[in-house]
């Protein structure tokens, strides 16, 4: 028998996701005795264990940049500079999506406990997503991701769009983990192991009678359901619905935190397990970029639903990052394109989590007041908070001084270079400055909207949320212009194989 | 090209395995219809009144909680079969699932889906 022993787990490594996820099993216990007036406790109580989990990855990151990466749990995970990156990111969400769920819960009548827990849990499955370097684990991440997004989804209960998103988007997203579990058992049948330094190993040959093909037809799974996760084009059905029914800090918390944990298990499991069929994926994520691109921005022009017009939005930035991920094939090209994705979804998260705030913000009780036309004449009664919109939506379409702007131009920049002999990526950076035109249109409507059009501009800041606001504005804006330091951050999240 | 080969009989026997026993059965089988061998197929007593009534949400929270002592029972059986020769990382192991396990079921407890209204 060999089984693992306490030292080859290497529990210190990965302290920040354990720490997440023994608090919020431990939460899940104290909340039941915290009466029902009380459930803000259990949300500070929960922005405690992400500050705990904080602190312990501000040591892993110390820790990493005197000693490189390690590798944790007998090489299943692997703690590296992209994955302590990508966890910050996670950690920085689920407190924001918390601050804008404090007020938001007990003013439309939901407010339970399970919000903050089923937070903390999603949450340590992204950050263990971040570290996956074993299909099994990638698989185990994205399970403990999803079920609890299944769960908050239907959150707003006896709304019959809640319950609707719920259904949609377990019924869907169950049917994508059967994809990616298959694709795990093919990719296991062809190269006879599923840690992805095994896989590569097999692939590139040497390894005990590798079958390539089978491989190849597992990646192409893996990449079904890892797509669906990321909403890229032919699996974004469920997007709109989803992200309208479902309660809006929720919405804003998924359209954040889902897709950067799916795109962290997009890049690790292509990057490292697949890059000798580079020549495949390459191609397929290129097309499938440039489709997200285009559909996602063409759709959000017709909408009327603020909410509904994000989703369409998150449909298109997820294409952006697919832009990175095909460029990223080409290893004298890797290194950037990999930063260039991460920061693209740092840059993302802080305006979206703050555009989603804001939505927060309009949205009466009853959940109506989220159309473009509820932002009539805001500029008026509420100056900051059309300031801070209009600087979400700039930094949505990548105009500066903001985050996106940024974003956008080290993914394009990692997509130049590589277009050097390839005329593909090259088609596809030019269809993604063409679409970041065409939602110019559909961003800057709301600004529009709420400096030339006449209208009463109703909105409801409390404190928590009001907190919320101010960050997010102030990181989109410095993020757009000093984003010297968090750039350099993105140069150390390079991908390692296992440590 | 010979290892997609493995792919397309793959393909091919998984489509013919639901296929071939059902089109086998209705191009072979003799065909006498009566009135009881075409209604729609029901195991056990036969239906009294409507069948779209609704049923208590509380078989689905029982069935919930059954699941806790049936993946403890799956995991636990071995567990405890190799239980002398397991080192002290399979213990805790062990110990950490079963706390695990306890915790889902007193949040079942305390959220009164055991009391039967």
């Amino acid at each position: 028998m060999n089984l693992p022993t306490l030292e080859s787990i290497n529990l210190a490594a990965s302290l920040p996701v354990l720490i997440l996820a023994g608090w919020a099993c431990l939460l899940t216990a104290i909340d039941l005795f915290i009466s029902p007036e009380r459930k803000h406790w259990t949300a500070w109580l929960a922005v405690l264990g992400l500050l705990a989990s904080g602190v312990a990855l501000g040591f892993e990151a110390v820790a990493y940049s005197q000693r490189g990466a390690v590798s944790a749990f007998g090489d299943m995970a692997v703690v590296d500079g992209f994955a302590l990156f990508l966890q910050g990111v996670f950690l920085l969400s689920a407190f924001l999506g918390i601050l804008l769920a404090l007020n938001y819960l007990p003013r439309h009548n939901i407010e339970r406990g399970e919000y903050y827990t089923l937070l903390l849990f999603t949450t340590s499955g992204m950050m263990l997503m971040a570290m996956a370097a074993d299909l099994i684990v990638v698989f185990l991440a994205l399970e403990l991701l999803s079920l609890p997004l299944y769960v908050l989804s239907g959150f707003a209960h006896p709304r019959l769009d809640s319950e609707e998103a719920a259904m949609k988007y377990f019924l869907l997203g169950a049917f994508a983990s059967g994809f990616l579990v298959y694709g795990i058992a093919l990719t296991y049948g062809g190269a006879g192991t599923t840690l992805l330094s095994g896989v590569v190993e097999a692939l590139v040959g040497g390894g005990p009678a590798p079958n390539p093909v089978l491989a190849i037809v597992g990646m192409g799974l893996i990449l079904v359901g890892l797509g669906f996760k990321v909403a890229a084009v032919p699996f974004h059905m469920w997007t709109p619905d989803v992200y309208q029914g479902a309660p809006t800090p929720v919405t804003a918390f998924m359209s954040v935190g889902a897709k950067a944990g799916g795109f962290a298990a997009l890049l690790r499991v292509f990057l490292i397990a697949f890059p000798a069929t580079g020549d495949t994926w390459g191609v397929v994520i290129a097309i499938i970029a440039a489709l997200t691109m285009i559909l996602g921005n063409v759709v959000a022009i017709s909408q009327s639903n603020v909410k509904r017009m994000l989703a369409y939005s998150s449909i298109a930035h997820a294409g952006y990052v697919l832009v990175a991920v095909a460029a990223a094939r080409y290893p004298e090209v890797e290194p950037l394109a990999v930063s260039a994705a991460v920061f693209y979804l740092l840059t993302y998260a802080v305006t979206n989590l703050g555009a989603f705030a804001i939505v927060i913000a309009l949205e009466r009780d009853d959940g109506t007041g989220v159309e473009v036309e509820d932002f009539a004449g805001l500029a008026k009664t509420r100056p900051w908070l059309a300031i801070a919109m209009t600087l979400f939506m700039l930094s949505l379409t990548g105009i500066p001084p903001s985050a996106g702007m940024v974003g956008k131009f080290f993914v394009f920049q990692a997509a130049v270079q590589a277009s050097v002999g390839d005329p593909l990526i090259l088609t596809v950076t030019i269809i993604g400055v063409l679409t970041s035109v065409i939602s110019a249109f559909y961003y800057l409507r709301i600004p529009v909207m709420m400096y030339f059009r006449d209208g009463e501009g109703q909105a409801n800041v409390q404190p928590a949320l009001g907190v919320a606001l101010a960050l997010t504005a102030l990181a989109t804006f410095l993020l757009g212009v000093v984003p010297a330091p968090f750039l350099q951050m993105a140069r150390h999240a390079l991908l390692t194989l296992a440590g | 090209m010979k290892e997609w080969t493995f792919i397309a009989i793959l393909l091919i026997v998984s489509a013919m395995l639901p296929t071939v026993p059902i089109m086998g059965g209705r191009l072979l089988g003799p065909r006498k219809p009566n009135e009881q061998k075409s209604s729609t197929y029901e195991c056990g007593v036969e239906t009294v009144g409507d069948t779209w009534v609704q049923f208590k949400v509380q078989y689905y929270i029982f069935a919930l909680v059954f699941l806790v002592f049936d993946i403890e029972l799956v995991f636990l059986y071995p567990w405890a079969v190799a239980y002398n020769r397991l080192p002290l990382f399979g213990v805790i192991a062990g110990v950490v699932f079963i706390i695990t396990l306890a915790e889902a079921l007193i949040y079942a407890w305390r959220k009164g889906a055991l009391e039967w209204l």
